[in-house]
């Protein structure tokens, strides 16, 4: 099925609906020639057919961790020793986390720029194309280890998708090693990918788009970025010294050498909270691109929002230890963390009225992108005010490892980050394929992820604030009722997700309503110049680019 | 912003090539770490791997010389280095941070200092100090002694800095055309950068058989080969680098105005070079 997607450059295509005429699409020319079959997916440097190997990567490895999670979720599903062993069960939520954050939803992100950043800047091709193909392929070499753990001596990784030393390492079955290198791969993947991205932002825009002008998909990207190449390489640090404790002796998170536990919680951190606005950055830069389309306003505070987006990014480096607070800090630290955390509410805050005011007075229409984008903006602030909460380290205490932190970052993860994907891939894919996605399926899927999502993740509040600890197969019977709901609404959103590859598939197929050039009278942006769809090589030369504030009919 | 279409580079072999043999050498690493049996995929990938950087590297040269890069391309290797390089700088981050996390705040710790000092339960009679020659537990054990760092170390630290210099003569001369002095030059870089890396392994020798210094000793021995160890590492890719842009030049592929993959070789040897004055005086002199 791979190989039908997406388009090549069409005989059969008609280009009279293309507004940017010849500019937009390769007359031939320069191009070299393509290897077909399997070879053309392998050798690939094209930015469209690399980021929607990308997406299917992550499309795959979403089904790949959701499953994971329903095993999970049915063990839990009554008390008791009921479904899988703990040792599986903990090799289920480790790989569930490792795969849904590496496997799954950053990729998808990155997919989402690799197709939309050349085409929103005007740009040929990524800067560096050779690089981009590599960095996809090291995902699939990095997903085949880290999954094959799980049939190695002793099992995959099964000490949570965090890794602390020296449960890891001391503790860790044989297979960590393997799991290291894979993540080292995945790192590598993330950076490179990251640099093609900054140098594509910096340096291919077409004239006369200044930063100031980008699309707010593109900004974010920029910014998350600089974040991956900032903190994957922490992560590299630390999981070698993690290779290094556990094969040649070292000991960096072994007290009894001099080293320290918490160390590794501290590098791990700086890494993995920067990470989690990599995971929702683009997501913000996504949604802000849907919500003016269809309230057929302009955005509102484009400004704030590029200033927003960068602020959090800048805190997201001063705040890593909130998740430490059980630790034993110091105090000064507590407060200080605790204070920077909740710092990161104002941008957020202004991120979240920024869109209610595009909102606001608008001709507001609900196809589906739109659907998604506003439920995202519900459910992202429900994840965001449960930060709030976890921020104030007295009562981070009581929270802290309960179901009440499943709760807040699912909330952001999944109805935040994976929603937002979600609403790209309705919004473009008339772009991708050519096609507008199926409605009536588009909205069944809506609405059973809707009520799935929440059903799953919301009682996970209440079971956590009652005490209910994670990663645990078992628990106490005062929280049964709750984590039968959570189970129920788990399989309903896992199983709707199946709606979303009919979607795809029928996409792929061409079976739908024909998309013009301008998939939504709406939507502004270089893109809906090109033709749908988009035709595989695209601005070969610069297109004509009249910023919005320049343009004539403004002054 | 000037240009009027962009050039795009042809497919490549290449990057499918690499990632098969870092997957080679990925498994073969782990297997030989868990069960000592991996060589051979470890070999396969690790020839594999210099195999396909030298014909990665080759055919990028070939386009280069064909004049196939416009302006714009060479801004993005510029600006794709420069990123490089900054994560390079974060990974040794992470080191850094690791020894200055030690030294000030887990070890004082341990001995008890602080509001809670409940660490300090553990092992009561600990006393912290650094160079840290006694463990807490006994049984891990410290260094016996440590490196002098104004024997071996601060040679290797003179020559570093001056083969900073000495690249930076080469490419001055490279500017100027001046093609025999960007010879002697960049052949005078390569000979102090090489003698740094015989010197640390004599240091090496040194500490592993004779100080008791080695990976297992302690919180000092880690950090102290961790740091040394992936700087060394760095030396020796930039020499390689360095290597092969001597050929390049041997073969007279730059000009004055067209030699980014010099300059970046550069930038990467300034770079290594920053590392180790950094290593020099948090991790042997201070």
């Amino acid at each position: 099925m791979v190989p039908e997607l997406p388009p090549r450059p069409d005989k059969h295509q008609a280009i009279s609906d293309t507004a940017a005429g010849g500019s937009a699409v390769d007359q031939g020319g320069h191009h070299h020639e393509q290897p077909t079959g399997l070879l053309r997916w392998l050798l690939t440097t094209n930015h469209k057919e690399i980021g929607t190997l990308y997406m299917l990567f992550a499309l795959l490895m979403f089904f790949i961790g959701g499953t994971m999670a329903l095993i999970v979720r049915a063990e839990l599903f009554q008390p008791g020793m009921t479904f899988v062993v703990p040792e599986f069960f903990n090799q289920m939520t480790t790989m569930h986390g490792l795969i849904m954050v590496f496997g799954a939803i950053m990729p998808a992100f990155v997919g989402l720029a690799n197709w939309l950043i050349p085409v929103q800047i005007g740009a040929p091709d990524m800067a560096l194309p050779r690089l981009n193909n590599f960095s996809f392929w090291l995902l699939p070499v990095s997903f085949t280890i880290l999954l094959s753990t799980l049939f190695m001596e002793g099992g995959g990784p099964n000490f949570g998708w965090t890794f602390y030393a020296p449960l890891s390492t001391t503790y860790g079955p044989p297979s960590t090693s393997f799991f290291i290198l894979a993540m080292h791969l995945a790192g590598i993947s993330s950076i490179l990918g990251a640099i093609n991205i900054i140098a594509t932002i910096l340096n291919l825009r077409t004239p006369n788009m200044r930063l100031m002008d980008m699309p707010l998909f593109v900004w974010t990207w920029l910014i998350t970025a600089f974040l991956l190449i900032a903190v994957m390489p922490v992560l590299a640090g630390v999981i070698t010294m993690m290779l290094l404790d556990i094969n040649f002796g070292t000991s960096f998170f072994d007290a009894a050498g001099g080293g320290d536990p918490v160390l590794f919680q501290h590098l791990f951190w700086f890494f993995g909270h920067p990470e989690v606005y990599i995971m929702i950055l683009p997501a913000f830069g996504i949604v802000s691109a849907i919500v003016p389309t269809f309230a057929r306003k302009r955005l509102f505070g484009y400004a704030s929002m590029v200033y927003a987006t960068a602020s959090i990014a800048l805190l997201s480096f001063v705040v890593w230890a909130h998740h430490m607070f059980t630790v034993g800090l110091p105090l000064t630290a507590q407060l200080f963390f605790m204070y920077s955390t909740m710092l990161i509410a104002v941008p957020t805050g202004v991120k979240v009225f920024n869109w209610i005011a595009t909102l606001f007075r608008g001709s507001i229409s609900f196809e589906l992108p739109m659907l998604f984008s506003l439920a995202f903006i519900v459910q992202f602030t429900i994840g965001g005010l449960s930060g709030v909460m976890l921020a104030i380290a007295p009562v981070d205490f009581q929270y802290h490892d309960t179901y009440f932190v499943v709760a807040h970052f699912h909330y952001v993860l999944v109805p935040g980050a994976v929603f937002a994907i979600l609403a790209a891939a309705y919004y473009w894919l008339p772009k991708w394929s050519g096609v507008y996605p199926n409605v009536k399926l588009g909205l069944a899927h809506f609405w059973l992820s809707v009520i799935g999502v929440n059903l799953t993740f919301f009682p996970m509040h209440f079971s956590g604030l009652a005490g209910m600890p994670r990663r645990i197969p078992d628990y106490a019977l005062q929280f049964a009722d709750f984590n039968m709901l959570s189970s129920i609404g788990g399989f309903l959103f896992g199983i709707s997700q199946l709606l979303f590859v009919a979607v795809i598939v029928l996409c792929i197929r061409k079976k739908g309503e024909k998309a013009p050039a301008q998939a939504w009278e709406g939507a502004e942006g270089l893109e809906w110049q090109l033709p749908s769809p988009a035709p595989l090589h695209t601005f070969d030369t610069p297109p004509e680019f009249i910023p919005e504030r320049d343009s004539p009919s403004r002054h | 912003m000037s240009t009027s279409s962009y050039y795009v580079p042809a497919t490549s072999k290449w990057p499918i090539i690499s990632v098969i043999f870092l997957g080679f050498l990925a498994v073969g690493a782990g297997m030989l770490m868990t069960s000592g049996s991996g060589l051979i995929p470890f070999l396969i990938g690790f020839v594999g791997t210099l195999w396909v950087m030298y014909g990665w590297f080759m055919d990028v040269f070939k386009e280069s010389q064909a004049g196939l890069y416009d302006a714009q391309m060479d801004r993005s290797f510029r600006q794709g280095m420069a990123w490089f390089i900054f994560s390079e700088v974060m990974f040794f981050a992470a080191f850094f941070g690791t020894l200055f996390y030690i030294r000030v705040f887990a070890l004082p710790w341990l001995d008890g200092e602080g509001a809670k000092g409940v660490t300090a339960l553990l092992w009561p009679d600990f006393v912290a100090t650094w160079p840290l020659m006694t463990t807490p537990d006994p049984s891990i054990g410290g260094p016996d002694a440590i490196v002098n760092p104004w024997t071996l170390p601060l040679i290797n630290t003179l020559l570093l800095v001056a083969s900073s210099i000495t690249l930076t003569f080469a490419h001055h001369a490279l500017k100027h055309q001046d093609r025999k002095k960007l010879i002697n030059w960049l052949v005078a870089t390569l000979v102090l950068g090489g003698v740094f890396l015989v010197i640390q392994g004599i240091e090496y020798v040194h500490a592993w058989t004779e100080l008791g210094l080695t990976l297992q000793a302690g919180i000092y021995g880690a950090t102290f080969f961790l740091l040394t160890g992936f700087h060394g590492v760095h030396v020796t890719i930039g020499l390689i680098i360095l290597a092969v842009m001597l050929v390049r030049v041997l073969k007279g592929h730059f000009t004055p105005d067209q030699h980014f993959a010099f300059e970046a070789s550069a930038w990467y040897w300034h770079f290594v070079d920053v590392v180790w004055i950094g290593l020099f005086l948090f991790v042997y002199v201070f």
